[in-house]
């Protein structure tokens, strides 16, 4: 309890003091983005690494709460505060109405199901032209503002999303160390020693999928303030894979290493620009190794490594002695 | 308390049960036997929500619970164990009986993920009572163990444990001594004792003969999906059509 919190801690500061190292620059309009991915890994790994219910179809979620909030503010000029509420309010509507029909489903079908239903949401962002502005985007996308302070710099940024992001984030930890995270992993473990036990699994899966749905729109929402243009390319297919990739990266179930995974995806991308339009071979390769000698992730995996490789050495030394 | 009216199942063209009835009495231990394919599991599948029979009804406390749900059947006091054991492998012993006490607590997502006050009290006391039923059942040293790494005896007194903190009114083991070695068996017996000392109802499906007749009070015996005979364990011992079924025509 008092670890859990320590740990809290420790990256909470490591938030707040990161920027001061880096003495602004490109690298911190990086780390705005990560955030935002951190908090849409989290969001999923809510519902794939706590109740094992995969989604193929995040980006949905994370395009409607940007859309909605991108075209009520550069549209109608309605303000960004308020069209944040509405994004996840309405996108948490979505999903709960969604979730019943399509958690109905499990495994490969789940898959299919909401990989349908993030390949539609992309359509209507690319087709509804006179809403969002179709394939050529939406732009002039006001910042969010405090106090008359607005937020239109990374630096700014950076406070803004990551405060966003540690709160998912210490809700989400906070989420699976209880009754509820309980009842979702016992879900992921036996369905069906869950239901005996009288856990209702079929709402609580709605439940986790709504939950997932609205942290994914408040990713969007800051995404459509901080970036002020939008287009459907942000929010296809390829966003939903390389979240599933951060998830599984990180580590199913751990809430922290959603974080790695994040900074990771989108860091190394900016490392590998040399390897061009090859970092999809890059992005393969390493979700390949990571699940051939990582398969708990990077959280369970490196300590797991690192003992065995102790152990190598010892054995090394010790057969080295006899010698 | 529990009673199967005309129950029957059939799969394809297999009848796995046909036109079973009996009662369950309160206090109770109720054992149904059978040989291998008599429908005892089946019987178990229906009344437990697992299945929905063919025809039949099934009543708990006179009131028509056919075709409930498992969970819903769980809030109503009727729980279950299974044959091959189903425990949440990847959580720990104490977690997997503080799942058994979701049913006596509320707390939703919000006041989860916000850690309110009232939700902490409530943890605290989900902990406590969950060590308290792993004591029960004799496993409390084993709480911070994965469960998936729990020897096969244990995991069966830990699937008991799991299912007495939904605090039920009635309990149905299905192969409880299904490979358990002797010494292991001899726990089983205690413990299925206390509780019906407990004032639980049990029922239990077994092939082990011995602990069938040591500790059940009523005996029901199933045969190709028949119900061949019912009765106290002496009765049953000497029931010349039981013992055809067991041995054969002599």
């Amino acid at each position: 309890m008092k670890r859990e919190l320590m740990k809290f801690l420790v990256f909470a500061a490591a938030v707040l003091t990161a920027p001061l190292f880096l003495k602004g620059g490109y690298i911190v309009n990086v780390l705005v983005f990560v955030g935002i991915y951190t908090i849409l890994a989290v969001a999923l790994n809510l519902l794939l690494g706590l109740a094992g219910q995969i989604s193929l179809g995040q980006a949905a979620f994370f395009g409607l709460g940007a859309y909605i909030s991108g075209v009520l503010t550069a549209t109608h000029a309605a303000n960004p505060w308020v069209a944040m509420v509405i994004a996840v309010i309405a996108v948490g509507a979505i999903a709960f109405v969604l979730g019943f029909p399509i958690l109905k489903l499990k495994g490969h079908y789940l898959a299919m199901a909401t990989l349908g239903m993030g390949i539609i949401v992309y359509i209507i962002f690319n087709e509804t032209v006179d809403i969002t502005g179709g394939p050529s985007g939406l732009s002039g996308i006001p910042n969010l503002s405090i106090c008359g302070v607005v937020f239109n710099t990374d630096m700014k940024n950076y406070y803004l999303v990551w405060s966003f992001a540690m709160a998912t984030i210490l809700l989400s930890l906070n989420l699976s160390a209880s009754r509820i995270g309980r009842a979702l992993r016992a879900i992921h473990d036996s369905e069906v020693a869950a239901r005996i036990l009288g856990v209702n699994v079929r709402l609580l899966k709605v439940q986790i999928f709504t939950v997932s749905g609205i942290f994914s729109a408040l990713a969007g929402s800051l995404y459509a303030h901080t970036v002020q243009f939008i287009s459907p390319a942000s929010f296809g297919f390829n966003v939903s894979i390389e979240l599933l990739t951060m998830v599984i990266i990180g580590g199913l179930g751990s809430i922290y290493g959603s974080f790695l995974g994040a900074a990771i995806l989108t860091l190394l991308p900016e490392l590998f620009r040399t390897f061009q339009d090859y970092d999809i071979v890059v992005y393969g390769t390493v979700l390949i190794v990571m699940t051939m000698f990582m398969p708990g992730g990077i959280v369970r995996g490196v300590p797991l490594l690192a003992r065995s490789l102790l152990v190598r050495v010892k054995a090394v030394r010790s057969s080295e002695k006899r010698v | 308390m529990l009673k199967i009216e005309s129950m029957t199942k059939i799969f394809g063209g297999l009848t796995a049960l046909q036109d079973v009835s009996f009662s369950i009495s309160a206090g109770d231990i109720t054992g149904i036997i059978g040989p291998n394919g008599a429908g005892k599991t089946t019987l178990f599948n229906v009344v437990t929500g697992i299945y929905d029979p063919t025809s039949g009804k099934v009543y708990y406390d006179g009131k028509d619970i056919t075709g409930f749900s498992p969970e819903k059947l769980a809030r109503l006091g009727l729980v279950r164990t299974f044959q091959g054991i189903e425990l949440f492998g990847q959580m720990t012993v104490l977690e997997n009986v503080m799942v058994g006490l979701h049913t006596k607590s509320q707390s939703g997502i919000i006041a989860s993920a916000l850690k309110l006050p009232a939700h902490l009290r409530e943890e605290r006391q989900i902990r406590e009572r969950a060590i308290s039923w792993l004591e029960f059942a004799g496993i409390a040293d084993l709480a911070g163990m994965k469960a998936a790494n729990l020897p096969f005896g244990k995991g069966r007194l830990l699937e008991i444990a799991r299912a007495m903190a939904v605090e039920p009114r009635i309990i149905l083991l299905d192969e409880p001594a299904a490979g358990l070695n002797s010494r292991e068996t001899s726990d089983l017996a205690l413990l299925i004792k206390r509780i019906k000392d407990a004032g639980i109802t049990v029922a239990l499906v077994e092939h082990d003969m011995e602990l069938v007749m040591g500790i059940c009070s009523r005996i029901v015996v199933l045969n190709l999906g028949h119900k061949l005979a019912e009765g106290t364990p002496r009765q049953i011992q000497e029931d010349e059509q039981v013992i055809t079924a067991y041995l054969g025509e002599g």
